[in-house]
């Protein structure tokens, strides 16, 4: 699904405080699975996840969708993949503020000049999915953190993406909500979306929703560990 | 086309939220920047439509007036003066003309006494005009003294009101007979204020009035063409007192509409990340600011200037009409004709949207152009 | 859901009709105005009017036309009038191009 080949991240290149954050990294991330990148703190995940999730660039190296090099692509481009291929959790749910629910949720799909109906409907089943019907219509300030993940989930879905990415989703959920949270990536790897997301709550990462855990450290991949034992 | 239009809507509705989540802050600005485009196009249309109505009204003034200076100062037209000009060629018509100014220290106003060349009025009575009968309370038939520079009262009594559709250039006026004139004055005989004088062939007034000053070297010829410049540039003046007090406003404002507009709040700037993570691409934040800019501006031109409209020809310039009467006592008062003009509409809609929707989008750009990957790490 | 940019294009599309609707009403307070207006101009010929009555505070301001170079108006350019109205009238061209020569004849050599 998604290839990493020698991908090394810098900050700051070129200057006194030069960083680099990831130094050579080969992955592969396979269809319709969960993935967890684990690793302490400053280890690169988040650097990592944004290189897998489109967001940004890396200083070296390729990085292959379905094998196709998207790593020399100008920005449009990968707006455009960026927008139709991944969804995308926040750590702060990153929810725009003064918008209801169901606003949120069809943000995504704004810039693709879907009509609006065909947006609510496809928002309304996924709030519906997600047993949130009821706080369609609230703002999504007075929901509650579990809902606004679960708000969050729905925005991340409703372009229908096949790779779904979260960095410290569970972070701050309790466990009772953490354990729901995965309940649902359970599903949505099910029904044939990939899932890659970062962590270091061992709930998560030894969870046995979680297909492929990735071990880094110092912006090395360490370990790459298959966890299930019931693969297809 | 569609998915455009489509697209475009769904800017519009994302601004329009977040317009409506700042309430108090965009409808103040609203209101203000409403406020400032009414004033402008107050003055705008009000001074177009005066402009327009004085060249209109006055192109039937005399083709010239002359009148006699001496040391540099007006003087009486002395018996034997209108038949020297009668010798000069192209002078189709003369006419001696009387009128003079009267203080009424009761009102503290300046009224215009004329003894009018079309109608006769009987000795003992005058004829006024509508701001006199609102002023002083005058109707047909009432009585009213002046007292001439004599010292003695002179009453007369009013045989009509001018009509009112003619403020503009009747209100203040008190005809009355010309023995009557001379009386109150002490008017000498055969003397007259100035003189009316209407030329032959238009193409000679100029010529006309260059052989006046030359026969009659202490005359001083006043053009039709003048009176209508003087008119036609009527308010030009340093743009106006009211538009330099105005100008401090408008700066008032810019800076106020560079700070909301240019100062991206932290909580814009996350927004901006938000939807820059999720999708959006640069061109679309952009495009949904410059519609928020757009639709402000756009809504505040057009409230501003129907504001304006209303105010200048239904309510005769309420608000601002002391300002331009001045120290003035009697003031007319009169419903302009609307005459608009589109290349001032024009200009007005460009001032008034282009600088703020060019404002909204300036600090967009550094914002909108930051790597969506910021997100990630606040 | 009612749309927020339907309620937005709404009450623009409201504000450009009444817009619109000052242009049908000037036309027709225009066609109103007609007659009063040729009757007027009838009386400014009949009665050899030269002047508007706008500013009635002096007799300087009250003949526009009529003012001669040694009233208010014709005071130097910058100087600060004493009416309000002073400053949103210039003085007759035709004065100001007799007077430039004067005033420069007049200014003190630096
Ligand atoms: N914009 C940046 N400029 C400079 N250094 C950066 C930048 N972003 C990240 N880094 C550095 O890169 C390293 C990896 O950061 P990253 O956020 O990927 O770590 P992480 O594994 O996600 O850590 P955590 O578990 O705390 O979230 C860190 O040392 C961080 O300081
Ligand atoms: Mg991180």
């Amino acid at each position: 699904m998604l290839e990493l080949a020698n991908i090394r991240k810098a900050f700051n290149q070129g200057q006194h405080n030069e960083y680099w954050a990831l130094k050579g990294i080969d992955l592969e991330i396979p269809p319709a699975r969960v993935n967890v990148l684990k690793g302490p703190s400053g280890s690169g995940k988040t650097t990592l996840l944004t290189i897998l999730g489109c967001l940004a660039r890396p200083t070296e190296g390729r990085v292959r969708l379905k094998g196709e090099d998207i790593s020399g692509l100008p920005e449009r481009f990968l707006t455009e993949i960026r927008r139709s291929t991944f969804g995308f959790i926040f750590q702060q749910f990153n929810l725009v503020r003064g918008l209801s629910a169901i606003e949120n949720i069809i943000l995504p799909g704004y810039p693709t000049g879907t009509p609006r109906a065909r947006l609510v409907e496809r928002a309304e089943a996924l709030l519906a999915d997600m047993q949130l019907s009821h706080r369609r219509d609230a703002k999504v300030e007075w929901l509650s953190g579990g809902e606004q993940q679960r708000v969050a989930i729905c925005r991340a879905l409703i372009n229908d993406p096949e790779i779904l990415v979260a960095d410290e989703p569970t972070a701050n959920l309790d466990s009772k909500l953490s354990a729901e949270f995965l309940a649902i990536l359970r599903r949505l790897a099910e029904a044939g979306r990939t899932v890659i997301l970062t962590s270091h709550d061992p709930l998560v990462v030894e969870s046995e929703v979680v297909d492929r855990v990735y071990s880094l450290r110092d912006g090395q991949l360490i370990e790459v560990v298959d966890t299930r034992r019931a693969w297809p | 086309m569609n998915r455009w239009i489509e697209k475009q809507r769904h800017l519009i509705d994302f601004t329009a939220s977040s317009l409506a989540r700042r309430k108090g802050k965009s409808l103040g600005l609203l209101v203000v920047y409403t406020l400032l485009v009414f004033v402008l196009a107050s003055v705008s249309l009000y001074t177009h439509a005066l402009r327009n109505e004085a060249t209109r009204v006055l192109a039937g003034t005399p083709e010239v007036v002359l009148q006699r200076l001496i040391a540099g100062r007006h003087d009486l037209i002395p018996p034997g003066y209108i038949e020297k000009i009668g010798r000069v060629r192209g002078v189709q018509k003369i006419e001696g003309r009387l009128w003079g100014y009267y203080y009424d220290s009761v009102l503290k106003a300046n009224y215009t006494f004329m003894v009018p060349s079309d109608r006769r009025i009987a000795e003992g009575e005058i004829v006024v005009g509508p701001a006199l009968e609102r002023s002083r309370g005058l109707a047909e038939g009432n009585g009213i003294s002046f007292r001439a520079y004599s010292g003695e009262l002179h009453t007369f009594i009013v045989s009509e009101v001018l009509a009112h559709e003619s403020e503009l250039v009747n209100a203040d006026l008190v005809l009355m007979s010309e023995a009557d004139f001379r009386r109150f004055f002490a008017y000498p005989d055969g003397h007259y204020t100035d003189i009316a004088l209407w030329v032959a062939n238009p193409q000679e007034v100029r010529n006309v009035g260059l052989k006046l000053i030359n026969a009659l070297p202490d005359s001083r010829p006043i053009l039709r063409e003048e009176v209508l410049r003087t008119y036609a540039s009527i308010f030009d003046w340093r743009e106006g007192m009211m538009l330099a007090l105005l100008s401090a406003a408008i700066l008032a404002f810019g800076i106020f509409a560079w700070e909301k507009a240019a100062g991206l709040s932290a909580e814009e700037k996350r927004e901006i990340g938000i939807l820059k993570a999720i999708g959006w691409e640069t061109g679309d934040v952009i495009a949904m600011k410059f519609w928020e800019g757009f639709l402000v501006s756009l809504l505040a031109f057009l409230l501003g200037y129907v504001a304006a409209y209303v105010h200048v020809f239904h309510f005769e310039f309420a608000l601002f009409a002391p300002v331009l009467q001045g120290w003035a006592v009697l003031y007319p008062s009169f419903a302009l004709t609307p005459k608009i003009d589109g290349l001032q509409v024009a200009t007005l809609f460009v001032f008034s949207v282009l600088p703020y929707t060019a404002a909204t989008l300036v600090p967009i750009w550094r914002a909108a152009t930051t790597d969506p990957d910021t997100v990630m790490r606040s | 859901m009612s749309r927020p940019s339907d309620r937005v294009l709404a009450f623009t599309l409201f504000a450009a009709a009444l817009f619109a609707a000052t242009f049908v009403d000037a036309g027709i307070r225009r066609d109103a105005h007609e007659p009063a207006l040729q009757r007027t101009e009838r009386l400014v010929e009949d009665l050899r009017l030269s002047d508007l009555v706008l500013f009635t505070e002096a007799r300087y301001t009250r003949h526009l036309s009529q003012a001669d170079l040694h009233s208010a108006f014709q005071d130097h350019p910058v100087a600060l009038e004493h009416f309000p109205s002073g400053s949103l009238l210039p003085p007759p061209a035709l004065l100001l191009d007799r007077h430039e020569p004067l005033d420069r004849e007049a200014a003190p050599s630096d």
